[in-house]
């Protein structure tokens, strides 16, 4: 029999000792917890605040222990419903200029952290919480931009005197200029080609005198990254105000963007804020002498004005308001105070100064969703979801002196209302309008039976198997059975380095690794069998045994792994769960099946020159 | 476990088997089709549990005269939690409107939300069309691996196996309506692994058999490798039959489905890398001189 080199001994324990420290932080049970943080992103958690918790809880005798983090307080405790009863007295105890968020902390051994371990995340089937895909509109963003730059267009042919007869945007988002003679219609074109280098392939000026510009795709290219770029900040700031501990925020493929968001129950909340593209516009009201084409009319919210005309002209939006804040005005009705930035305050300034004894309006933008059908290629009516533009005037107030960068806007309905415009204001506007094209919310108690169904179907089928093994091969057995359980512990290794998500599929997997796992010494072993059965001598059988299985080992294992690895890549959702743990289930099964069970083999009959029989 | 069976005289047997499952499998497929879950057609589900037991009917006529026609009511594990099913809607709000309902029927009641899931049409389709593409090109990948490691026939060999589960496995998910979704597809390419390598393995044996046994009878080397190696398929199958049955006692009901169809697809792949695939070795027509200008292995050499 080969003897088995020293250095496979050393890495094979080096492996085992690896596994061992790496899965250990899985062990830690979390504690329950709850973190507090500022509502401005640029306040860091403080002593300050550290003690105003301390003295909130001090009031009712909690058993907790503080810690003060980088960006906010940790509130660890010592049972679920304690982390429940902390919330609601923070939440009431401390003002409204924090975030109070549940958590799970983890309670790994400082020198475990210290060299990396961490414990498995655990998906949100098995966590309870919520998954949202959104899908952006981006046409809305490429339509946003033109209509700006029409305004702009319009403003300067005037300026130009070059006389256009009709200037608008097409359906197919491209804006149309016509004039009614050809030499406005060149001097136009080339004073365009000059001045917006984002129409640089536009077709020439056709016959009747019309301009078609169409955006190069560079430029589409560029405003749609942007605008999901921006809606994954806005994103990012209004779930931290929602108070989750541990949001998922990514953009997935071209124009969509994953939330995930732990432990959230009320989804209908959840959304109503992430998907809410809530805005403001500030315009003076329009004279009488205001041309046609410069004001619009717009109706009152909740209808408690007659509808007024305002100009189209825009002296800010809600990108420059800088913070929010709901309160209430003097007679107890809800208001929302505004800060703007730099760049706000003068414009408000400039426009507001001069118009002194004018009337300054707000108005509410809002993109909603509705359901149209279209007819579909088949003939049949297709629903399909849209979005649309509401705009209502919140409140008309008559300028008594030029504003500056703060003031208060009044018109709200509701606390809820000031508190949700305020909230909205501060965690900026999104880019683009946003529809919800997949949600999966686990509730905490499907959850925790998830966690349950899971670890019990692996102990039962773990037993099931070690007792055949140990059963049927006998001392080879042990060898499998220990393998085995040391293919467990690395697979959960591996996993938790990877900072891969467990799921339910996930879970799925590690049994079905199990089952198959034994595969590769049930190889071994039958061979060991046959080639005792010919007549071999023990140690040459296992020697033999083992050298023409692995080829087979190793053809099943990578087909099996094409598969695992192509459900990785084309997979979603529990798919990918269940690939994640079946390839690397793959790997170090072929590791501890092959190496691990020679080791012992050898460590067991290597030194047995005279052996007669084996126990297989 | 050393076996002497005459797999090959029962070779005939087998294919009328086969032919008999594959014909009940496509008409089941014609006739009842598939009951496509969430993932594919998009819609919204509701999973609620009811501490006190849940009345199907009750909620079924609540659901009916508040506007929601097409609901599917049914209890789902036990009769405390109840699945709602609106296939094919469009609004993504479905769910918390069905929710506060109930809800409000049942005040008295502490109504606990299992899951809510809502799949749009789009997602829908993409999850349809990435579900194909995926087993397409897993199919393809391993045709090219065993191509490349043992010979073409192999590979079509091993692709007529994987063919005939795969039908068989979706034949039974159409005949007992089993969930057609994203678990269901997982379930279904852990089958194609699972079937794939119990093919290799005996084809590996017929392989080295080829250059070992001193006989011209391919029928001959088949038998011999299918007995040498059908100690080790049916311990394997055992213990993978073990893992699976654990998870469909106590897995729960998310997993039970998947758990279903790996139980039928380990049954199926089992048989079929012993019959279908050396039956379809033999009708392509294998021979010795296919293996035998390759370099023979040295095996003995190779070290794990």
């Amino acid at each position: 029999m080969k003897r088995y080199g020293l250095w496979k001994y050393i890495l094979i324990l080096l492996v085992l000792s690896f596994g061992v420290i790496y899965s250990l932080p899985n062990l830690y049970s979390p504690d329950p917890a709850v973190q507090v943080s500022y509502n401005s992103s640029s306040q860091s958690a403080d002593v300050n605040l550290q003690n105003r918790i301390q003295s909130v809880l001090d009031s009712d005798s909690l058993l907790s222990k503080i810690e003060l983090n980088d960006d906010y307080v940790l509130i660890r405790l010592e049972s679920y419903e304690e982390q429940l009863k902390a919330k609601d007295l923070l939440s009431s105890g401390l003002g409204s200029d924090v975030i109070i968020a549940l958590n799970l902390a983890q309670t790994t051994p400082d020198w475990l952290s210290d060299i990396g371990g961490e414990p498995m995340k655990l998906g949100l089937d098995l966590r309870g919480g919520v998954h949202f895909l959104m899908q952006v509109d981006t046409e809305a963003a490429i339509k946003n931009r033109q209509n700006g730059t029409l305004q702009d267009i319009r403003r300067r042919l005037r300026e130009e005197k070059i006389r256009y007869t009709n200037a608008y945007i097409d359906e197919d988002l491209s804006i149309v200029l016509s004039f009614n003679d050809e030499t406005n219609t060149t001097t136009a074109d080339s004073f365009i080609d000059d001045n917006y280098p984002q129409f640089a392939g536009s077709p020439q000026p056709n016959s009747n005198n019309s301009i078609k510009l169409v955006l190069a795709e560079e430029e589409v290219d560029q405003i749609e990254s942007d605008a999901i770029d921006q809606n994954l900040t806005t994103l990012r700031n209004r779930v931290n105000e929602l108070g989750v501990s541990e949001p998922i925020v990514q953009r997935q493929g071209k124009k969509r963007i994953v939330v995930q968001l732990p432990g959230i129950q009320d989804t209908a909340e959840a959304k109503k804020i992430l998907g809410k593209t809530a805005t403001l516009e500030f315009h003076l009201e329009a004279q009488l002498d205001t041309p046609r084409s410069r004001k619009t009319s717009y109706p009152f919210k909740g209808n408690r004005g007659a509808p007024a005309f305002l100009q189209d002209a825009l002296i800010l939006s809600g990108d420059q308001v800088a913070t929010a804040q709901a309160s209430f005005d003097e007679n107890g009705f809800p208001q929302v105070n505004i800060t703007l930035d730099g760049e706000g305050g003068s414009r408000m300034h400039r426009a507001t100064r001069g118009n002194i004894g004018k009337r300054l309006g707000v108005l509410f933008v809002e993109q909603k969703t509705r359901t149209v059908y279209q007819r579909g290629a088949d003939g049949n009516q297709v629903p399909t979801q849209e979005t649309y533009e509401v705009k209502e005037i919140i409140s008309l107030a008559t300028i008594r002196a030029a504003l500056g960068t703060s003031f208060r806007i009044t018109g709200l309905d509701s606390p809820s209302e000031s508190s949700e415009l305020a909230l909205l204001l501060r965690a900026g506007a999104l880019a683009a309008p946003m529809r919800f094209v997949e949600e999966r919310t686990v509730g905490p108690s499907l959850g925790a039976d998830n966690i349950q169904a899971g670890i019990f179907s692996m102990e039962l089928g773990m037993a099931l198997v070690l007792l055949f093994i140990l059963f049927y091969y006998r001392v080879f057995g042990v060898a499998a059975s220990l393998a085995l359980s040391f293919n467990i512990v690395l697979l959960v290794a591996i996993m938790s380095i990877l900072s891969a998500t467990l799921t339910l599929p996930g879970i799925a997997g590690i049994v079905l690794t199990v089952g198959m796992a034994v595969d590769a010494n049930v190889l071994i072993f039958s061979r060991i069998r046959e080639e005792l059965k010919r007549g071999r001598k023990p140690l040459d059988a296992i020697d033999a045994g083992y050298n023409k299985a692995f080829l087979t080992i190793w053809d099943a294992n990578v087909t099996t792994l094409i598969v695992a690895v192509i459900l990785l890549s084309y997979g979603s959702g529990p798919i990918k769960g269940f690939a994640i743990t079946l390839s690397i289930g793959i790997i170090t099964s072929m590791f501890t099946a092959i190496m691990g069970t020679r080791a012992f083999v050898n460590l067991i009959y290597g030194s047995k020159k005279d052996l007669t029989r084996l126990s297989i | 476990m050393s076996f002497n069976i005459d797999f090959l005289a029962w070779r005939k047997l087998a294919l009328i088997v086969s032919s008999i499952f594959l014909v009940v499998s496509i008409s089941s497929l014609l006739i009842k089709g598939l009951n496509w879950g969430l993932d594919f057609t998009g819609g919204t589900l509701v999973e609620l549990s009811y501490p006190n037991g849940a009345e199907i009917d009750s909620i079924r006529d609540t659901l009916r005269s508040e506007g929601f026609e097409g609901a599917q009511v049914a209890n789902f594990g036990s009769n405390k939690e109840v699945l709602i099913k609106l296939p094919g809607t469009i609004s993504d709000s479905l769910g918390s409107e069905i929710i506060s309902l109930l809800k409000k029927q049942n005040l008295n009641e502490d109504i606990d939300l299992r899951r809510i899931e809502y799949v749009g049409p789009q997602i829908g389709s993409e999850l349809r069309d990435d579900g194909g593409t995926a087993m397409l090109i897993a199919l393809a990948f391993m045709m090219l691996y065993i191509a490349f490691r043992f010979q073409s026939r192999f590979a079509g060999a091993a692709v007529i196996a994987l063919i005939h589960d795969v039908i068989i496995v979706v034949g039974i998910f159409s005949l007992l309506q089993i969930d057609s979704d994203l678990t269901g597809l997982a379930a279904l390419l852990a089958v194609i692994g699972y079937s794939l390598n119990d093919t290799i393995v005996v084809s590996d044996r017929i392989r080295e058999n080829i250059r070992a046994m001193d006989t011209e009878d391919v029928n001959e080397i088949i038998n011999t490798s299918l007995n040498q190696t059908l100690g080790r398929t049916l311990v394997t199958s055992l213990t993978t039959l073990l893992v699976l049955f654990s998870l469909y006692l106590l897995g729960g009901e998310l997993i039970k489905n998947f758990a279903l169809a790996l139980i039928f697809g380990v049954i199926v792949g089992t048989y079929s890398s012993i019959y279908i695939a050396s039956n379809a070795l033999i009708m392509m027509g294998l021979s010795k001189d296919h293996l035998k200008e390759e370099e023979p292995e040295n095996s003995d050499n190779n070290l794990p």
